[in-house]
């Protein structure tokens, strides 16, 4: 009895993940295949693998390729993940570690702007970085980054800052530490796990970011993957379906071997802080 | 180093919580001060001034009063239908999440092996939220040649147009969200372990079965998760705009055209900046407002271990 409620339930969670799964493999599948077959077949697997979709897909705009959408990519993403982990890391060592006048309001109105939709400032941060100069280069991306822009990495790391133990840090003030070097030399090795779960989570979601790229970034130039892919699908989606789908699969690759090198990290950090998504 | 050298005077006074040195923190917290009174409140007050101006992005804004608010009601024939297409939006997409999320935390969390294994596993389609590779492959599921009309066309079932037909294709475009429950589920899950096991044993003792265990254990205690995951759902769904932009382009006949494009096209593509700004103001009332009713209706619903309401 006990045995077959078990066969039940591992029948259960198998149909589900399969499910969950099966798109992505029938992507993943569909790229190797001919627009032909993605069309009048159901079978996963393609009874011929062709490379079309990929070959043709890579050549992007013509005078820009997916290669050049990639490396673009990788120049908005990593700056701007690099750049927040390590300013929000700093502004959360603030928070926790110090009780400065005003303290509680600051640190509510951190907490508050987690629920203040982008949508809403849109406009005014449009016409801000416009006024600087900025519109159609990463700076929009790149500056915020700088300057600990989003709450949600400065809380997680708060959270992790407030479970290590006060003493270490007086312990070095008796040993003749800075502040600074508490922050560096201290806290920050020992904040390792926080830190890469932030960079994670920062890289992940930059990289599908959508709706800002597409209002600050206008040249072909400067596309980033998603652009790139929306703009294929905009122009040729009814014919080209292997090239498309070859491009999105390439386009989620470097999202699922993150996710795979890292996925205790990163749903584990969800469980802890639990904000985003 | 100076640091080195300035040392021990700092420790004696940080020992003593000198007043000085805890005033040190406002430099560390000085990016994110730049950063919010910039780029946050600056835009917040902002956006609200714009939003009674005329401001085609080439001129000065003119100050219009509650002109644009008002056009909202009379000349903006897109204006009405996106209003009700993104209630229609958040009131299907964001339950339905919620409930797969927390049935899928259910079943996660059973004391079987592997369940890190099928954690992962369900957690995959949440980690390209907003992507348009996902839009994409919607889009090939969807069609009317699509893989979804080729399984039906087995067995039998003739293609629904499921992106075609103006009262169908939002319900097609929230699957992915339902799809991507990720999440939600990881949050659910780890209340559940939260839930001490001497209620269940209290229960089972008192004769109730698997589901009055669920429903009157399991649920409250899990409460403020919903609560937590209902007003963060909330408010990222009025805000979802890939799918629909990409998918459907709002369409057909303006089904699926949420509020966010609504904006997006007043601000980006005609470039009226202030009526956009009106726009952005209203659904931050309208969130606003739903949060608000949310949290005050939680104490009738949401129970807390310590008592506290």
């Amino acid at each position: 009895m006990a045995g077959l409620k078990k066969a039940n339930a591992y029948f259960l969670l198998v149909l589900i993940g399969f499910i969950l799964i099966y798109p992505l493999l029938w992507l993943f599948f569909g790229s190797m295949k001919t627009n032909e077959e993605i069309l009048t077949s159901i079978r996963l697997f393609p009874s011929k693998v062709v490379w079309e979709g990929y070959r043709l897909g890579w050549k992007g705009s013509g005078q820009f390729t997916f290669g050049d959408f990639f490396v673009n990519t990788f120049q908005l993403v990593m700056p701007t993940a690099i750049l927040t982990t390590i300013s929000s890391f700093v502004v959360a060592y603030g928070f926790a570690r110090f009780r400065f006048p005003l303290h509680r309001i600051l640190f509510s109105l951190m907490l508050s702007t987690l629920m203040l939709p982008p949508t809403v400032v849109i406009i005014p941060r449009y016409l801000l970085f416009n006024h600087f100069g900025w519109l159609d280069s990463y700076l929009p991306f790149i500056v915020p980054a700088m300057l600990g822009f989003s709450p949600f990495y400065i809380f997680m790391q708060y959270q992790f800052l407030r479970g290590l133990p006060r003493e270490l840090d007086e312990s070095a003030v008796m040993d003749g530490c800075s502040s600074f070097k508490i922050m560096t030399h201290i806290l920050l090795p020992l904040s390792k796990p926080a830190i890469v779960s932030a960079a994670i989570f920062n890289f992940m979601w930059a990289w599908n970011e959508f709706f800002s790229v597409l209002i600050y970034i206008s040249s072909v130039s400067k596309y980033t993957i998603s652009l790139g892919l929306r703009m294929m699908m905009d122009i040729d989606a009814a014919t080209t379906w292997n090239q498309i789908m070859a491009m999105s699969v390439f386009g989620m690759l470097p999202c699922v071997l993150f996710f795979f090198l890292s996925q205790r990290y990163f749903v584990e950090g969800i469980a802890k802080t639990g904000i985003k998504g | 180093m100076s640091s080195q050298i300035r040392g021990p005077s700092f420790s004696i006074k940080r020992l003593s919580k000198s007043r000085n040195n805890q005033l040190v923190g406002y430099l560390y917290i000085l990016p994110w001060l730049l950063g919010f009174l910039i780029l946050e409140l600056y835009p917040l007050g902002a956006s609200l001034y714009y939003s009674f101006t005329d401001y085609a992005l080439l001129s000065d804004p003119r100050f219009v009063g509650l002109k644009n608010y008002l056009s909202m009601f009379t000349k903006d024939i897109n204006f009405e239908n996106s209003v009700v297409v993104t209630l229609k939006w958040v009131i299907v997409a964001v339950p339905l999440k919620l409930i797969t999320a927390l049935l899928v935390a259910l079943l996660l969390n059973q004391k079987l092996k592997h369940m890190n294994f099928f954690r992962t596993v369900y957690y995959l389609p949440s980690i390209f939220a907003g992507s348009v590779a996902v839009a994409i492959l919607w889009r090939f599921l969807f069609m009317r040649e699509g893989l979804i009309n080729q399984i039906l066309d087995v067995f039998k079932i003739p293609a629904i147009d499921w992106l075609g037909d103006p009262k169908l294709a939002l319900f097609t475009l929230s699957l992915i969200n339902v799809w991507q429950f990720g999440t939600s589920m990881v949050l659910f899950l780890a209340g559940l372990k939260q839930v001490p096991g001497e209620l269940y044993e209290a229960g089972r003792i008192d004769g109730a079965n698997k589901f009055q265990q669920f429903w009157s254990i399991t649920l409250p205690m899990l409460t403020p998760i919903v609560l937590f995951n209902l007003i963060m759902q909330t408010i990222n769904a009025f805000q979802d705009f890939t799918a629909p932009f990409v998918i459907t382009k709002g369409g057909p006949i303006k089904s699926t055209y949420l509020f966010s494009m609504l904006i997006y096209d007043n601000g980006f593509k005609f470039f009226h900046m202030g009526y956009a700004a009106a726009l952005s103001w209203l659904m931050f009332l309208a969130i606003i407002i739903f949060t608000v009713v949310v949290f005050w209706s939680s104490r009738y619903w949401v129970h807390y271990e310590d008592g506290a309401k």
